[in-house]
């Protein structure tokens, strides 16, 4: 195993380069490093909500945040697209790098980061617009499309891209709050993914939807996947085991340990992780 | 091995549990079909070998028992990481008992068979032994799960190797004695066959530790287990020379 988890504080797997040679390797372990989040903390006032965080988020995957709630994995999440910059007295500290970038570089627009990354939120939140409208306002405002033709191929293209297309095509000019919460979702995705963002962050995506609704935006992940990053917080560790590559598990504040999802759900290394995931008293 | 906390949810825990225990029961019975069949085919008693076949029945049972109970946990429960690895070693156990059952069933049917038949003391007396060890094989294998402990069942693995020896040289004994007099032929076919029945059983206990190994570790066994038996590699026809 390459995963080498040390006691606290947080643990971090080595880096990715070192080709795994046992069968079932995760496919995340053969992608790029995409983001890299290295000591960070960050504090809501005087409260430190997370500590010495140290992550590897790879590219062409899905890293799934576990962990009870209020340890940290959606401030993590928000840290990602610098979310928590809106948040008053919110403090960051430490180093996220996008691409090697460090995002937090006051050169970086924050408008334009949320551009290559994307959120997605737990409840379906469309504008009250219609649903060509929800899709178009990305490339419209990031001005990615000079004529209506091409903006229009850009709707169709990310509501198709969201599974969402074949639903919706005959009422393109509806409110996208007239869809079903499912749907709904799934047009937030297609507004995500309007502007071809780099990283897709997902807080809790499915926690207000049915389970067929909830396949459906699991089965679109796993296609979406193949070529974004999409980092998803969930509190279902049967969805974390579904459809990540990677897990992370979270616990007051702290990143506990991080594996490959097959490792985690079936031999985690650390008491906490196996505690929280087998529902025992930690 | 990690420290198991208790379950949040107590029925999880009752039903683990059930699972454990039931493998233990069906363990012990397990026990008792093998040290009766060879007791039964070393006395001659056709009366103990009638109710070792009957018992056997009992393990069978307990199996679709234990394979019901971990479709239902597996369907409900979802397990994971420990848990999961609870259920699927049980599962493997349970598959492993059974069949451990079966062979010495088979065993006590061949001391019906053989009952009045002259029984060559040397030869009884190596079956009686690697009996035994196989015996001591399944307790130590079952006490290592009971217990959780790898390094127990890691020791079983090793020694599997003593029964598969055993096994080489009660084949070579028993092809003498047919040689010797084809009318030994029938005898020795059923100490044979139950030689070669009591080796199996090994080789189930050597499963078991490898799942116990897995339960405890989350990991299989790395190292190469010596295999020990090479009765189907042995040319028959040489050893006329040696009668």
């Amino acid at each position: 195993m390459e995963a080498k988890v040390a006691p606290q504080p947080a643990v971090q797997t080595p880096a990715p380069p070192v080709p795994e040679t046992k069968a079932g390797t995760s496919p995340a372990e053969q992608h790029a490093l995409k983001m890299k989040a290295s000591n960070v903390n960050l504090w809501y006032g005087e409260k430190q909500a997370l500590f010495d965080v140290d992550l590897e988020i790879f590219d062409r995957s899905v890293t799934a945040l576990i962990g009870p709630s209020g340890c940290g994995k959606s401030t993590f999440l928000r840290c990602l697209d610098r979310m928590n910059d809106v948040i008053d007295g919110c403090r960051v500290s430490g180093d996220i790098r996008l691409d090697g970038q460090d995002i937090y570089d006051p050169h970086v627009d924050p408008v334009q980061l949320r551009a290559r990354v994307g959120m997605v939120f737990q409840k379906p939140n469309p504008f009250p617009k219609s649903i060509f409208e929800n899709v178009a306002y990305g490339p419209r405002i990031h001005g990615l499309c000079s004529t209506k033709a091409e903006l229009e191929e850009v709707v169709v293209g990310s509501l198709t891209r969201a599974g969402l297309f074949e639903e919706v095509k005959d009422r393109l000019q509806e409110p996208g709050t007239g869809l079903s919460g499912g749907q709904q979702q799934r047009l937030c995705i297609a507004r995500a993914i309007s502007v071809n963002p780099e990283v897709l962050l997902m807080d809790e995506p499915c926690s207000a939807l049915d389970p067929i609704a909830t396949a459906r935006i699991e089965d679109l992940m796993e296609e979406l996947k193949e070529q974004l990053c999409i980092v998803i917080v969930t509190h279902s560790m049967q969805q974390a085991a579904r459809v990540s590559q990677r897990t992370a598990f979270f616990h007051l504040g702290k990143l506990i340990e991080v594996d490959q999802t097959s490792t985690i759900f079936t031999n985690p290394k650390e008491q906490r992780t196996q505690d929280y995931i087998t529902g025992r008293f930690g | 091995m990690m420290e198991q906390h208790e379950h949040i949810v107590r029925s999880y825990e009752e039903e683990l549990a059930l699972l454990n225990n039931t493998i233990a029961r069906m363990g012990g019975l397990a026990e008792q079909v093998l040290g009766q069949a060879i007791e039964a085919l070393e006395r001659r008693d056709a009366e103990l070998a009638g109710a070792t076949i009957k018992q056997d029945e009992e393990i069978d049972e307990l199996q679709r028992q234990i394979e019901a109970e971990a479709v239902v946990m597996i369907a409900r429960r979802q397990p994971m990481a420990y848990d999961l690895r609870q259920i699927m070693a049980a599962l493997r156990i349970s598959i492993d008992l059974e069949r451990i059952g079966d062979l010495g069933k088979n065993i006590a049917k061949r001391a019906v068979a053989v009952v009045m038949e002259q029984q060559p003391k040397q030869l009884m007396l190596g079956l009686k032994h690697m009996g035994e060890l196989a015996l001591g094989q399944l307790k130590d294998v079952l006490d290592a799960f009971i217990e959780r402990d790898a390094d127990r069942a890691l020791k079983v693995w090793y020694k599997d190797e003593e029964i598969d020896a055993m096994y080489n040289s009660l084949f070579r004994e028993l092809l003498t004695y047919m040689m010797e007099d084809p009318r030994n032929i029938g005898l020795c076919t059923h100490l044979l066959f139950g030689a070669k029945n009591i080796e199996r059983i090994g080789d189930h206990a050597t499963n078991i530790a490898e799942t116990v190994y897995y339960l405890v570790h989350g990991t299989a066994i790395v190292d190469e287990r010596p295999k020990g038996d090479t009765t189907s590699s042995t040319p028959v026809a040489l050893k006329r020379s040696a009668v």
